[in-house]
């Protein structure tokens, strides 16, 4: 079939103006940006050079909400992958209702960030508030979320209970593949409920593992909206000095230093470390997994 | 996915040791069951209070059900939340978005497939390396950029639907198109030579032809693109501002909840108002939205 080069051109058009409007132009101009003095008011930008990279290494804010992310991310890749895959085990079980089951787990993964933070907010404030006052549970007589020091588990709670639902599903279909004949041989051969699990199932699920952990991992980095509505940063403390924010995870640092802060450039420049790490990160993950992968 | 395997009982679970392990678990996962469906219980049964009965008995059942459209219609008369507009705003962004993205994504990945030059293969290899740019880098820019671009065509795209659909299908497309480029690899190039033959010309051999078998792959885009632009966030807060004429479902709850003091009978029943499209949707197309969000993400 001869093509015209002119209808193909057609018909990527659309897709690819709105991807270099959108997405190109923005990320170019926004490396440019990120070595200005750009505040969002003044249309005079000007050329400041490394600056606003060397200046956020200092701030107790950005360091703390550096170090608070990678704890957060931390937490998330182990409570998430384990409770999706026992999810897993469970959902492929011989249980009755196993069906029912895995869609009510997977329910909280469809509802937005925004939404279950503000339904977790009034759980954490008031419901558990409530439930740990009349039974006199020590552990609940103050609000999970408003101490420095809980603060970053609860949330990983709760994103544990929205997204292990949806690392369940990929389990599920990768331990759907393994042919059941593999499982009848160890059976057969004496093998355990919990030898078969750690000396088959997992090392043949070694590539669903990469997935899990990299979408683990990317969606925790990445973290706003459920930051936003359940914390919305707090509560306050002291680090090196300074009165800061603990759990002011570095999308939404971010964002309230563009905001509140109206310090756009500076902004950029996060976004610019955020963005290289986040490929660092995933990168490293992945070569980890996939040499794993290979010797499995 | 495959159906029917899910009926029976898989061999990883093997011969478990007689009734008690049955009874175990069995107990086990419903108690988990419990426990994962709890929050939207509480959502609900506090959706039916008043903001007082909220506070004092989080955990108790409502004293009167009917309370619910009570707070329903509370909602909707807020004078400084247009509740009921943001709904049919939403609405609105999220069927042209999908509308532009699956249509716009399928062209593109049909044009980069069966096009063998290698100014495809560059565009298709940008494409798939634009994913791995996290929004938060883009973001702040992208808002300076549309109001340029804006002020020069002297067409707003700050706070309008069509400047709002336009970023989704930027920020959509890449990867539409990946995984649709996928899926039309594998068709047979024979089924297009035929209709060339038969008098197609291009573009009808594309709408006649190759469109209608991308159906599958469209219920996979449009799930993945549609439960993201319903719940999305910050992109409507930036590009339509939390104040705008065009407001979206998050934004309105946003603002319910924003306000000095915490009103929960509305914050929560304007929660479940939220959630209870896409809970109805998830009923009814259980399967078509679980195999369209597992694949979309193992791809």
């Amino acid at each position: 079939m001869k093509r015209r080069g002119w209808v193909d051109a057609l018909f990527i058009f659309p897709c690819a103006l709105a991807f270099v409007m959108v997405i190109i132009f923005p990320f170019f101009i926004g490396i440019y940006y990120s070595m200005t003095n750009w505040d969002g008011v003044n249309p005079a930008i000007s050329w400041v050079g490394l600056a606003n990279f060397t200046g956020m290494f200092s701030q107790p804010q950005f360091l703390y909400s550096f170090m608070v992310t990678l704890l957060y991310t931390a937490i998330n890749i182990v409570l998430v992958n384990v409770v999706g895959f026992l999810l897993s085990l469970l959902a492929t079980s011989k249980a009755r209702l196993r069906n029912l089951y895995r869609a009510g787990f997977f329910v909280p993964n469809l509802i937005g960030g925004i939404v279950l933070g503000y339904i977790w907010q009034f759980l954490f404030n008031n419901v558990l508030l409530n439930v740990g006052q009349s039974l006199g549970i020590g552990f609940l007589s103050s609000s999970l979320i408003s101490k420095p020091n809980t603060v970053i588990w609860a949330m990983s709670f709760v994103n544990t209970w929205q997204y292990a639902g949806y690392i369940m599903m990929i389990y599920v279909a990768s331990i759907q593949s393994i042919s059941d004949s593999i499982m009848d041989a160890a059976s057969v051969d004496g093998a355990n409920y919990f030898k078969r699990i750690s000396k088959i199932l997992i090392p043949m699920m070694a590539n669903a593992f990469t997935i899990t952990i990299f979408l683990t991992l990317t969606t925790s980095f990445k973290q706003f909206d459920l930051n936003f509505s359940l914390t919305n940063g707090g509560p306050a403390m002291r680090f090196m000095g300074k009165a800061i924010r603990s759990s002011q995870l570095l999308a939404m640092d971010i964002y309230s230093t563009a905001n509140g802060l109206n310090r756009m450039a500076e902004a950029q420049a996060k976004a610019v470390v955020f963005f290289i790490l986040l490929v660092v990160f995933s990168l490293v993950q992945v070569y980890i997994n996939k040499r794993r992968e290979v010797e499995a | 996915m495959r159906q029917g395997k899910t009926l029976q009982a898989p061999a990883i679970a093997g011969k478990r040791n007689g009734k008690t392990g049955a009874i175990v678990l069995e107990t086990f996962g419903f108690l988990l069951f419990l426990l994962f469906m709890t929050p939207f219980l509480i959502v609900l049964l506090n959706s039916a209070k008043t903001a007082r009965e909220i506070i004092y008995s989080p955990i108790a059942l409502p004293e009167n059900w009917a309370l619910i459209f009570t707070n329903i219609k509370t909602i909707f008369d807020n004078p400084s939340t247009d509740y009921i507009g943001a709904f049919i705003d939403s609405a609105i962004i999220t069927v042209l978005s999908l509308a532009v993205i699956s249509l716009f994504s399928a062209m593109c990945a049909w044009a980069l497939v069966r096009n063998k030059k290698k100014w495809a293969t560059v565009i298709f290899m940008a494409f798939v390396a634009a994913m791995v740019i996290p929004f938060q880098v883009v973001m702040f820019p992208l808002v300076r950029w549309f109001k340029i671009v804006g002020d020069t065509i002297r067409i707003p795209l700050l706070g309008t639907y069509h400047g709002i659909v336009f970023a989704y299908l930027g920020f959509g497309c890449s990867m539409s198109v990946f995984i649709l480029h996928g899926f039309i690899k594998n068709i047979p190039l024979e089924l297009e030579e035929a209709a060339t033959i038969d008098g197609c010309s291009q573009t009808r051999t594309f709408f006649n032809v190759v469109l209608p078998l991308l159906q599958p792959t469209f219920i996979t885009v449009l799930i993945l693109n549609g439960i993201w632009i319903w719940n999305d966030f910050l992109l409507p807060l930036l590009i339509l501002g939390s104040n705008g004429r065009v407001q979206t479902i998050p934004l309105a709850v946003t603002s319910f909840a924003g306000s000095y003091l915490k009103q929960w009978d509305l914050i929560l029943t304007s929660a479940l108002l939220a959630m209870l499209p896409i809970i109805v949707l998830f009923i009814f197309a259980q399967r078509y939205i679980i195999k369209g969000m597992v694949e979309g993400s193992i791809k």
